[in-house]
């Protein structure tokens, strides 16, 4: 079962190229998990105790307004991760989450990752490079939103 | 604009900038502030053209403006315009009813290099009207679907309620041998589909890099994100081509409004090999 585990982690992008010793250890934090249509994987407000590898389907990031209604941020695939309220304290999420299509993914638990980051400096420094990464490429993302390029302005 | 009407049905291959008169079949609107216009040559003459290039259309006494066709290449007798309304003289044309006429001059320029991607996979990637001057190679990928490898297009808007041809749009994503996504800068209600930028959608593709060709339109300022990530995806700049928009007025490389530095985007363009004006894009108010 933790061989299937670890196949699975080792095939997600976000650990490509760790070694295997940190694919090992990382294997001991996760566990498989699945999302029906309309469930929520998190949402606003509750403990990041938890960190997405997603691997099939599709996730909205969500948040919810008084007279709004529910306004989709952005979507997650497979390959991409969700959660990384998980390294920043206090540790909360701030969206709502939610699988719009069924979903497969790994959940690593973010004590033992932590814990991990700080016991092991080099585990640490890989794992928030990858979370610089796809934080760079959300933050771009969101700076081209803000820039609504496909506005009338020509 | 019964005036115009009275104007000589003018027709002369020879002389590019003499316009011909086209009667408005249909005007249909297409999103909040875009329209879509049919015409027709009065005397069923038939309008041929490349996906990619643009007309000048306009209206006798008020101007005209460069525009992308994007109608079906193979139904040459219909010339088809979809245009943004952002100043007076596409507000004027967006008021026109069948039964006018519009003045048209082209096509100007070079296209999309749709017979240089044969035998190759194709990834298109447009945004907001951008989709307008990708739709006749679409049509030609769909008809000629066999010539190419894997194809795919992605396609970023606002809303849902800016979806260009949005009931084509959707029939298109059905089809199993050609991958279309759409994404929106933000989804509410009851959508379910892609939110996020169009280049989040580059990222998913699984491109074979040196055996695939990109093709690009929409803003400017967008375009040069999305050639960031088809390039962080490994594919090489002179086998990305976008469309430049600038203020052509002429048509035909004489006046200058459109040049940039040693190209003028009228004949040399609007489809360009990001390769070649790469060096140009960074340059402001050029």
């Amino acid at each position: 079962m933790k061989h299937d585990l670890s196949a699975k982690l080792a095939g997600h992008p976000f650990v490509q190229g760790l070694s295997e010793d940190h694919i090992k250890f990382l294997t001991g934090c996760i566990a498989n998990v699945k999302f029906m249509p309309g469930e929520y994987v998190f949402r606003e407000g509750e403990p990041a105790d938890l960190l997405f590898l997603l691997r099939s389907g599709q996730v909205a990031v969500q948040v919810y307004g008084p007279g709004r209604g529910v306004t989709t941020l952005s979507t997650m695939g497979a390959g991409e991760i969700v959660g990384w309220s998980w390294a920043v304290p206090p540790y909360i999420s701030h969206f709502d989450v939610v699988a719009q299509q069924m979903t497969l993914a790994l959940s690593v638990d973010a004590k033992c990752l932590r814990a991990k980051c700080e016991t092991d400096p080099e585990f640490g420094y890989q794992m928030l490079a990858r979370m610089v990464k796809v934080i760079e490429r959300r933050l771009t993302a969101t700076r081209i939103q803000l820039l609504d390029m496909y506005g009338s302005h020509r | 604009m019964a005036h115009i009407a009275e104007l000589p049905n003018v027709l002369n291959d020879s002389d590019p900038m003499i316009p011909r008169l086209m009667r408005v079949v249909k005007n249909r609107p297409e999103t909040s502030n875009t329209f879509t216009l049919t015409l027709e040559d009065p005397d069923r003459i038939p309008f041929k053209f490349e996906p990619g290039q643009f007309n000048m259309v306009g209206i006798a006494g008020v101007g005209e403006v460069p525009v992308s066709v994007c109608g079906d290449p193979d139904s040459p007798m219909l010339v088809v315009h979809t245009i943004r309304a952002v100043g007076a003289i596409t507000d004027a044309l967006r008021r026109v009813v069948p039964g006018q006429f519009v003045m048209v001059r082209g096509p100007y320029g070079h296209g999309w290099p749709l017979r240089e991607a044969e035998g190759h996979d194709v990834v298109i990637v447009c945004g907001g009207i951008g989709l307008a001057p990708m739709r006749p190679a679409v049509y030609r990928l769909l008809q000629a679907r066999d010539r190419y490898g894997k194809c795919a297009m992605l396609y970023g808007t606002r809303t849902e309620k800016d979806i260009l041809f949005k009931r084509e749009f959707m029939r298109w994503r059905t089809r199993k041998d050609f991958r279309f996504e759409l994404t929106l800068d933000r989804g509410r209600g009851v959508w379910r589909g892609n939110v996020g930028v169009v280049t989040d959608l580059i990222s998913r593709l699984d491109v074979d890099a040196p055996n695939t060709i990109a093709m690009v339109c929409g803003y400017e300022m967008m375009m040069r994100f999305i050639v960031s990530s088809l390039i962080a995806q490994k594919l090489d700049p002179s086998r990305i081509f976008i469309s430049m928009e600038r203020n052509m007025k002429c048509g035909v490389g004489l006046c200058g409004h459109c040049q940039l530095r040693g190209t003028f985007v009228c004949r040399s363009g609007p489809v360009y090999r990001y390769s070649d004006i790469a060096s140009l894009l960074p340059v402001r108010e050029l």
